[in-house]
C-alpha cells in the first residue's frame, strides 16, 4: 500500500516548478529553430526566386521532402542517422537542427512568396533610380515583401512552438515529455494538460500579440 | 547625347528591335509613337540596360551602356524612368520616396535627401502631399511622384514609358503637364506615347516604330501633316 503512495503522488507545487523549465526548454529550441531556420529559409526564398531553373530544381525539391515527409519521421531518422556520420548530438542539438531545416523549408515558401509580392516592375523601378541589385533587396523587397508576408511567417513561428512538442520523441524534456512524466506519476491528466496548454499559450501569445501591432502600424 | 547605333533585341526566337539607328541630342524631346507590341518599351529599357541587347550599341555622353565595365548603376543615375506603372514604394510616404535613392545611392544625407525631396514635390505640384503615403494619393498624383522620385537624382535624360496609359481620363492632364513642364525647361526626354497631342505639341521630332523598325522619325508637322510611311499613315489615321 504505501509503495503506491510514494509511486502515485498528488500533483504539488514543485511539479509546475518542472513543467515551467520544460517550458523553458520549449522556449528554447522554439526559438533557437525558428531563427535559425527564418534565416536559412530567407536564403532558400531568395535562391528559389533569384534563379529560374537550378534553384526550383535542386533546392526547391529538397525543400519540398522536408515539407512533406512527417516530422516525427524526420526527428527519428535524423537521429538516429546523425551518430552514423560520427556526430554524437545530444536530444537538443538533433531536435534543433531538424526543426530549423523544417522550419527553413516553411519559410522558404513564405520568403518566396514575399519576393513575389514585389514584383518584377516595381523592381525595375527601383534599378531604374540606380539602386544595385542589393540595395533594391535591402531597401525595396525587404520592406514591402515582409509586409505583405508577414502574417504567413507569423503563422509557421506559431505552428514550430506547437510542433517542437515532437521532439519529446528524442527523450527531450520539453513541456509534452515533461506532461507525461508528471501524468504518470500522479495520475491527473486534467490539471497537467491544463498546465502544460498554458504554458504553449503563454510561449505564443506574446508572439501573436507583438505581430497584431506591427501589423496594425504598418497598415496605418 | 543617347546614341544607338544598329541595335537589335531578341526576347528568345522573337526579334523584337530590328535594327535601330537613332540620336538624341541634349535638350531634345522625343516622342515614339506605334502599336502594341512594336519594341517601343523595350528600346527605353535597352537605353537604361534593363534589357540586354544582342547586336549594336547604345552610347550615352560617351559611355557605352552594355559594356561589361560599365558602371551601370551610376549610369542609371542620369536616366530617369517612369513607367506605365507609377510604382511607388507603398511603404515610404511621398517624402521618403523621393529621398529613398538619393540617400542610399549617392549617400546624401538624411536632411540633404528631404530637403532634394521637397523640392522636386514642390516642382511637380505635391507640395501638400509630402508626408501622404502613396495609398492617399490618385493615381495622377503617384505618376507625378514617380517623375518627381526619377528627378530627384538629378537625371539630364528622362525616359517615359507610356507615363499616362493607366490613368484615368481626367488625370491624364496634370501628368502631361508635368512632362511638358520638364520639356519647357530643356530636359532632354524620350517619351513613349499614345498622346498624339502631345506629341505633336511638345517633342522636337517623332518617331513612329513598327514590328521592331523604326518605319519614320521627323518632326511632328511632318509625321502628322505628311508622313511617307503607309504604315505611319494607317496608324496615325487609327488613333485619331
Ligand atoms: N520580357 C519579355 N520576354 C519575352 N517577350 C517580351 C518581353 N518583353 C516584351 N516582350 C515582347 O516583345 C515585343 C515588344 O514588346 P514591347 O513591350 O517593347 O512593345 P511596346 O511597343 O511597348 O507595346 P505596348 O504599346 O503594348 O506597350 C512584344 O511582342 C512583347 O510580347
Ligand atoms: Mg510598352
Amino acid at each position: 500500500m504505501s509503495d503506491s503512495v510514494a509511486f502515485f503522488s498528488e500533483f504539488r507545487a514543485t511539479d509546475l516548478l518542472f513543467l515551467g523549465e520544460a517550458a523553458g526548454r520549449t522556449l528554447l529550441i522554439s526559438a533557437v529553430s525558428i531563427s535559425a531556420g527564418t534565416v536559412l529559409g530567407i536564403v532558400f526564398g531568395w535562391a528559389i526566386s533569384a534563379s529560374r531553373f537550378w534553384g526550383v530544381m535542386t533546392i526547391g525539391t529538397i525543400l519540398d521532402v522536408f515539407r512533406s515527409v512527417p516530422l516525427i519521421i524526420q526527428l527519428v531518422l535524423f537521429y538516429n542517422f546523425f551518430p552514423i556520420i560520427g556526430l554524437n548530438l545530444d536530444p537538443f542539438a538533433s531536435g534543433a537542427v531538424v526543426l530549423s531545416i523544417y522550419t527553413a523549408a516553411l519559410v522558404a515558401q513564405v520568403a518566396r512568396g514575399g519576393i513575389e509580392a514585389v514584383g518584377q516592375p516595381m523592381r525595375r523601378a527601383a534599378r531604374s533610380l540606380g539602386m544595385s541589385y542589393w540595395q533594391d533587396l535591402r531597401y525595396v523587397v525587404w520592406p514591402i515583401g515582409l509586409r505583405a508576408v508577414f502574417p504567413a511567417w507569423v503563422g509557421v513561428a506559431l505552428s514550430v512552438v506547437k510542433d517542437s512538442a515532437l521532439v519529446s520523441v528524442l527523450g527531450y524534456v520539453e513541456l509534452l515529455r515533461a506532461s507525461q512524466i508528471l501524468i504518470t506519476r500522479t495520475q491527473e491528466p486534467f490539471i497537467i494538460l491544463a498546465a502544460a496548454g498554458a504554458f504553449y499559450f503563454a510561449i505564443s501569445y506574446p508572439l501573436s500579440k507583438y505581430s497584431q501591432k506591427l501589423e496594425e502600424r504598418w497598415a496605418s | 547625347m543617347i546614341e544607338i547605333k544598329g541595335l537589335h533585341k531578341y526576347f528568345g526566337e522573337l526579334h523584337v528591335l530590328k535594327g535601330i539607328d537613332l540620336n538624341v541630342a541634349k535638350g531634345e524631346v522625343l516622342s515614339v509613337i506605334g502599336s502594341s507590341g512594336s519594341g517601343k518599351s523595350t528600346l527605353l529599357y535597352c537605353i537604361n540596360g534593363l534589357e540586354s541587347i544582342q547586336q549594336g550599341e547604345v552610347i550615352v555622353d560617351g559611355v557605352s551602356v552594355h559594356e561589361k565595365s560599365t558602371d551601370i548603376n551610376k549610369l542609371r543615375q542620369n536616366l530617369g524612368m517612369v513607367f506605365q506603372q507609377w510604382n511607388s514604394f507603398p511603404h515610404l510616404t511621398s517624402l521618403e520616396n523621393v529621398a529613398l535613392a538619393p540617400r542610399i545611392v549617392k549617400g546624401k544625407s538624411k536632411s540633404e535627401a528631404l530637403a532634394i525631396a521637397e523640392k522636386q514635390l514642390r516642382h511637380v505640384g505635391l507640395g501638400d502631399k509630402l508626408t501622404n503615403y502613396p495609398s492617399a494619393l490618385s493615381g495622377g498624383q503617384q505618376q507625378r511622384l514617380a517623375i518627381a522620385r526619377a528627378l530627384a537624382m538629378e537625371p539630364e535624360y528622362m525616359l517615359f514609358d507610356e507615363a499616362t496609359s493607366a490613368l484615368d481620363p481626367e488625370l491624364v492632364g496634370e501628368v502631361l503637364e508635368t512632362m511638358r513642364m520638364l520639356a519647357e525647361e530643356g530636359m532632354t526626354m524620350i517619351c513613349v506615347t499614345h498622346e498624339m497631342g502631345f506629341a505633336r505639341d511638345v517633342s522636337d521630332r517623332v518617331a513612329y516604330f513598327h514590328q521592331g523598325i523604326m518605319e519614320e522619325i521627323g518632326p511632328p508637322e511632318q509625321i502628322f501633316g505628311d508622313a511617307h510611311s503607309e504604315h505611319t499613315r494607317k496608324f496615325l489615321a487609327n488613333v485619331r
